[in-house]
């Protein structure tokens, strides 16, 4: 068992090496696009409001794995046209948006509404009441849902294998295909995703035992 | 005669079918205490927030200095730099405090003296520091809000808002959310203000205080100024004044 599993690790690392990159693309663009479109559909004017709402609820109503098929064999239909990668990425990226979309929505709507009629008072504009009021009290309500949705993000990478991007899941499987030892790999597969998440949630757990201390 | 510092006229506003102000003209000179008393829902804090344009109207006009607060000379709406520089010159104390949780009593202080105000740290901490210490809190400049009793935050947000050297101080019913005991302490600093020649518009169901500290009572029902006058003139008046008189007359059965 032990010989399967250093036979198969330097395929391993090779597919979390893209695993990671999957994640790490997904999470990062995914936080940026999430809270530009989380504060247009706060702050936004009407138009932009009802296209983000629309965006976000159909987006999070269809399946991850519907969405990564439709990215990649619906797309070139409209004339664009992804790789494996980029579409599994540009659909995970868009399924993880709509989530920090609302993330965002409900922690800065969980303010208080006299925090920024406080800040209005002493003559704070709206984009500096934003930034020195509601986003540092937002940020402790933001920050642990979102660092479980990265474990999401990093759990939900293994579809990507199923457009045959060679990721951690689907180097496992291709491992499995040549040595007929599925058990070994499996186990050794899991234990790193494990380990990933394992990290993450701890930190999460750490993270908001400090905020709760500040808010109090 | 100087111009009023703050002129309100025939201010409407309504929030849907609710005629909340109707037509409503006063004046606060500069360095007067005017207190607006009344029951519940007669329009005296939507007045206070229409004051410093946390709430817009319908009509009629709001001026302090002479310069409209939320409308240009044209009849438009500020914009958001230009709102928010008129709104400086109006300090607020609110019922509820909001004092800024994830900043101590010192930053809430400098908050507004280093972004508006244009002051470096050092100058807003030094003016933090002498307001701070006005309002008996010197020695909780770094506390958190959650630290502080409802009394204290209530004295850092009175703190905040004078900080800014306003020209018109609005106090929002600022000992409503206190426990009793606490009361005196955050009106002790208001009387100071008004000792200093603070001009203070203040909403409040202290009736003792208002008669007190107040230059002027205005009393207000059903979304227009019922009563106006000098507390002591005002209070003897009562007889003569219906809706003030059965007003005091259930303030006098719950208080005395």
């Amino acid at each position: 068992m032990l010989d399967a599993m250093i036979y198969a690790l330097p395929f391993l690392m090779e597919g979390l090496w893209v695993t990671i990159q999957v994640s790490l693309l997904t999470v990062t663009i995914s936080l940026v696009a999430g809270v530009v479109l989380g504060c247009a559909l706060i702050y936004g004017p009407l138009p932009l409001r009802l296209f983000t709402r629309l965006f976000s609820d159909t987006i999070r109503g269809i399946p991850i794995l519907v969405l990564i098929f439709f990215v990649y064999y619906g797309f070139p239909a409209i004339g664009v046209d992804f790789d494996s990668f980029w579409a599994a990425v540009t659909a995970l990226t868009l399924f993880k948006t709509a989530q920090v979309i609302e993330y965002v929505r409900g922690a800065v709507e969980s303010i208080p509404r006299g925090q920024n009629e406080a800040g209005m008072a002493i003559g704070l504009t709206f984009s500096e009441r934003l930034t020195s009021v509601i986003f540092p009290q937002a940020l402790r309500r933001f920050l642990p849902p979102w660092i479980n949705g990265v474990t999401d993000a990093v759990k939900g990478s293994a579809l990507v294998s199923l457009l045959g991007v060679t990721d951690l899941m689907h180097a496992i499987n291709q491992v499995i295909g040549r040595t007929y030892e599925a058990m070994p790999l499996y186990v050794l597969g899991a234990f790193i995703y494990f380990v990933i998440n394992f990290s993450l949630s701890t930190l999460s757990r750490r993270l908001e035992r400090r905020l709760s201390h500040v808010q109090a | 005669m100087h111009e009023p510092l703050l002129t309100v006229r025939d201010l409407k506003k309504s929030f849907g079918l609710t005629e909340v102000l109707k037509s409503i003209d006063f004046n606060v000179g500069r360095g007067e205490v005017v207190a607006v008393i009344g029951p519940s829902g007669s329009g005296k804090t939507t007045l206070l927030r229409c004051i410093n344009f946390l709430e817009t109207y319908d009509g009629g006009s709001v001026r302090i200095d002479g310069a409209e607060v939320g409308y240009t000379e044209a009849g438009k709406r500020r914009g958001e730099r230009a709102l928010a520089r008129m709104r400086a010159e109006t300090g607020m104390v609110f019922q509820s405090f909001n004092l800024f949780p994830h900043l101590t009593a010192a930053q809430n202080v400098m908050l507004g003296l280093t972004k508006v105000r244009n002051k470096t740290k050092a100058e807003a901490r030094e003016i933090a520091g002498h307001w701070l210490g006005r309002v008996g809190l010197g020695q909780k400049a770094d506390a958190l809000p959650s630290e502080l009793s409802g009394g204290q935050q209530q004295r850092v947000g009175i703190a905040r808002a004078v900080a800014m050297e306003p020209k018109i101080l609005l106090l929002d019913e600022i000992t409503s959310a206190l426990d009793p005991e606490l009361v005196g302490e955050v009106l002790e600093v208001v009387r100071g203000l008004a000792a200093d020649g603070m001009t203070m518009l203040m909403v409040t169901h202290e009736i003792a205080f208002a008669r007190d500290a107040s230059s002027r009572i205005v009393f207000m029902a059903d979304g227009t100024i019922a009563a106006e006058g000098p507390p002591v003139e005002l209070i003897a008046s009562a007889e003569a004044n219906p809706r003030l008189f059965s007003f005091l007359a259930r303030f006098r059965a719950s208080h005395f």
